[in-house]
């Protein structure tokens, strides 16, 4: 059947993506990263397997895959913490390749929003205006804004050392958000108008899919790794995952994953589908909540080792409360979401939802 | 462990899309005059003749083969009857058992006589069915019925007593779990238990009320005093009765009623706040929403599975444990948000009767422990 056939083709670039990552990101890498590392075994293993154009079309030399297949490359990336700027050099490629603009080799930042200025100069455009929170900005070969000018979207490449003044910045996961300051002139060709349809909310929502994803195989693997300690570590006569608080506690963790695999695959599926927004709401505020409530709930059943710099927990749970507040927390999506059924009326609740 | 989280994602089915309009179109006749406090009933709605043309439309055992009166549908399609039914608070209670669980187990495990004499009925919306599993001292522990059938020329004898039976006062059949095995027979609880039709207007069948707190009558008492049973009422094998139960709850637990039960007051909140709501109110309904459209995706989610031949009880349980949370929920954020006084007298009426029957909501159909037992049973902790 073509399903069958769909799924298998998935589960290929899935699980070679996996491989790969489970190979490369051991808690020594995680930790270097931490101190100001580069990763760049890992990441050219990520970029001879291609995986940083899995979002492009096969004409800007992607390899075709439906859209979220290529995001479900996220969902793996997150059960490792994968310590490199895999989503925005998907998405800033992605943006580019939308806006007929040659995509960079190598890891790219991106940027966007209302600190930033376009404006046109005598041979070109000048770009001023500064960004915070900035994934991997330290690492970027190029930075891609996305900046509103005219009343239009457009897309900028800035490659030329010099376009930016980088400041260090780290989320609480000890990932380089950094904060970038511009003031470049561009030359003409490296801006051009963004994709139909691709404005400020619309990157936003795609940034939230991927931390949506990001967070579901985070989730899925510390509860993995739960489980598996409840039943090693013993006190009282046995495994502690033979009382029933644990027990209980535990089946809360995983529901939480599962809530939040469910609501990210739906967000991926609103990504495929134009970027629609509520959907994307959806996925972003679901994981969010499961992100706070399956981390305590991880931390507590490992006790105090869980707490240590040394056990590997961490690597997770604090990526997963940084990934949550990224491109958007609970309330922001909850809002938007919130404001998009009320303004259809109470009658047409139920036909949004199904719509979703 | 990664089949724990395997909830593929429901495909898409152009008929079923089709269908939902049908169904909306259907249900907008049908219930233009229903209020919402009775909308709130939500699959507690009993209305015997609703039900009878729901059957009428083909909406009543739509995957069952059509030489049982089925009409041979997909899984998705019927899921979305069972949902738009649901969000609409359509009164489906009468058959809702039958279409749910009965069938598929009479489907499953039913002899042939059984199946052309009871499936026809059934998917007419004329032959209502109820479930006879609990007793005065099996609950949670469904294992410990004390129920027992005997052995005697050409049938059986049944005395015992069965509890909560939603319905029993109003349906034709009810579906009997019971001991079969010999008196000593202790060691193995499971074994030994066997499952049986009940013609609930037979002599040997006493039905009592047991009101809610609410003052209704949806339970009751079912007692069984040397009730004769023909051979022809044990459903599938002798002794075959833990397993036969077991396989009927993943169907129990996953269905848009897990999650839905709420939903008329989430309308009635979205009505009172109004198109344009305050920040907090919108982030609340928000919030309310985002958790609803997930269940929505697992509970497809797992119908598919179901309809593939697999055995989701894992996820089944994690559906309904999920579910129950945020219709329990809905009663406390919509009371906080708008106070009964303030929302009008409907918004006040409806918010009263879920406020009443939320504790329900993660009792009925294995309780939240039970489900969250079976969870950590499925991650191999037990």
């Amino acid at each position: 059947m073509n399903q069958a056939a769909c799924e298998s083709d998935d589960a290929l670039l899935r699980e070679s993506a996996s491989r790969l990552f489970r190979d490369h990101v051991t808690a020594a890498v995680l930790a270097g990263v931490e101190r100001g590392e580069w990763p760049a075994t890992l990441w050219q293993a990520i970029a001879d397997a291609g995986l940083p154009a899995a979002l492009l079309p096969e004409s800007a030399g992607g390899f075709g895959v439906p859209v979220s297949d290529a995001l479900g490359l996220l969902r793996e990336a997150g059960r490792v913490g994968l310590p490199v700027p895999l989503p925005e050099t998907m998405l800033a490629g992605w943006l580019l390749a939308g806006a007929g603009l040659p995509v960079p080799d190598g890891p790219l930042a991106l940027v966007a929003g209302a600190g930033l200025e376009l404006q046109p100069e005598r041979s070109g455009w000048r770009l001023s205006g500064e960004c915070s929170g900035v994934a991997w900005g330290r690492a970027a070969v190029a930075v891609v804004a996305l900046v509103m000018a005219q009343d239009r979207a457009f897309v900028a490449v800035l490659r030329r050392p010099g376009d930016w003044a980088l400041q260090p910045v780290m989320n609480v996961a000890g990932e380089p958000r950094d904060s970038l300051r511009f003031d470049a002139s561009l030359p003409g060709a490296a801006v051009a108008g963004a994709a139909r349809g691709i404005g400020l909310p619309q990157l936003r929502a795609a940034g939230a899919v991927t931390r949506s994803l990001m967070i579901a195989g985070a989730l899925q693997r510390i509860t993995e790794m739960t489980v598996q300690y409840a039943g090693e570590r013993r006190q009282f006569g046995k495994p502690i995952g033979g009382f029933q608080a644990v027990q209980q506690n535990l089946a809360v963790l995983a529901a939480q994953a599962a809530a939040a695999t469910a609501a990210a695959d739906l967000g991926a599926q609103g990504f495929a589908e134009g970027l629609r927004l509520p959907a994307i709401a959806v996925a972003k505020s679901r994981a969010g909540e499961a992100a706070g409530i399956g981390a305590a709930i991880a931390h507590q059943i490992h006790g105090a080792i869980g707490f240590t710099y040394e056990h590997s927990l961490h690597f997770l749970t604090r990526r997963l409360w940084a990934w949550r507040d990224e491109y958007g927390g609970e309330a922001e999506w909850n809002l938007l979401l919130g404001r998009h059924l009320a303004a259809a009326g109470a009658d047409r609740l139920w036909p949004e939802l199904t719509a979703l | 462990m990664s089949s724990l989280f395997s909830f593929p994602s429901p495909p898409p089915c152009p008929q079923a899309e089709a269908l939902r309009g049908e169904v909306r179109d259907f249900l907008a006749t049908e219930l233009a005059e229903r209020s919402p406090l009775r909308r709130a009933e939500s699959w507690n709605g009993f209305d015997a003749d609703f039900s009878r043309r729901l059957g009428a439309r083909g909406w009543i055992g739509m995957t069952w083969p059509k030489r049982y009166g089925g009409h041979e549908r997909s899984a998705l399609e019927r899921y979305v009857v069972l949902e738009e039914m649901l969000a609409a608070g359509a009164p489906v209670a009468a058959h809702w058992i039958a279409d749910r669980q009965s069938g598929p187990n009479l489907l499953r495990y039913g002899t042939e006589a059984q199946r052309l004499s009871l499936l026809p009925r059934m998917a007419a919306g004329e032959h209502f069915f109820c479930i006879g599993m609990s007793e005065p001292d099996a609950g949670s522990d469904l294992a410990s019925v004390r129920t027992r059938a005997t052995r005697v020329a050409g049938g059986w004898v049944v005395n015992g007593t069965k509890l909560w039976t939603t319905n029993a006062h109003l349906c034709h059949t009810m579906i009997m779990f019971c001991r079969t095995g010999r008196p000593d027979e202790t060691a193995d609880r499971h074994g030994g238990t066997s499952q049986f039709l009940v013609d609930l207007t037979l002599p040997g069948v006493t039905i009592r009320s047991i009101d809610a707190l609410t003052g209704e009558h949806h339970f009751n008492e079912v007692v069984l005093q040397d009730l004769f049973l023909p051979e022809t009422a044990l459903i599938g094998t002798e002794g075959g009765g833990w397993s036969q139960v077991m396989s009927e709850l993943a169907f129990e637990r996953s269905g848009p009623e897990r999650f839905l039960s709420s939903f008329a007051l989430l309308v009635e909140l979205m009505r009172v706040i109004g198109r344009d709501p305050s920040e907090r109110a919108a982030i609340a309904v928000g919030r309310l929403a985002a958790h609803i459209a997930s269940l929505r995706r697992l509970s497809r989610s797992v119908a598919g599975l179901l309809a593939a031949g697999a055995d989701p009880a894992l996820q089944a349980a994690m559906v309904k444990d999920l579910g129950a949370l945020v219709e329990q929920e809905i009663v406390e954020i919509a009371r906080q948000l708008v106070p009964p006084e303030a929302g009008g007298d409907t918004y006040a009426a409806v918010l009263a009767y879920l406020t009443l029957h939320a504790p329900s909501f993660s009792l009925r159909g294995g309780t939240r422990e039970i489900l969250r037992g079976i969870i950590a049973r499925g991650l191999g902790l037990r």
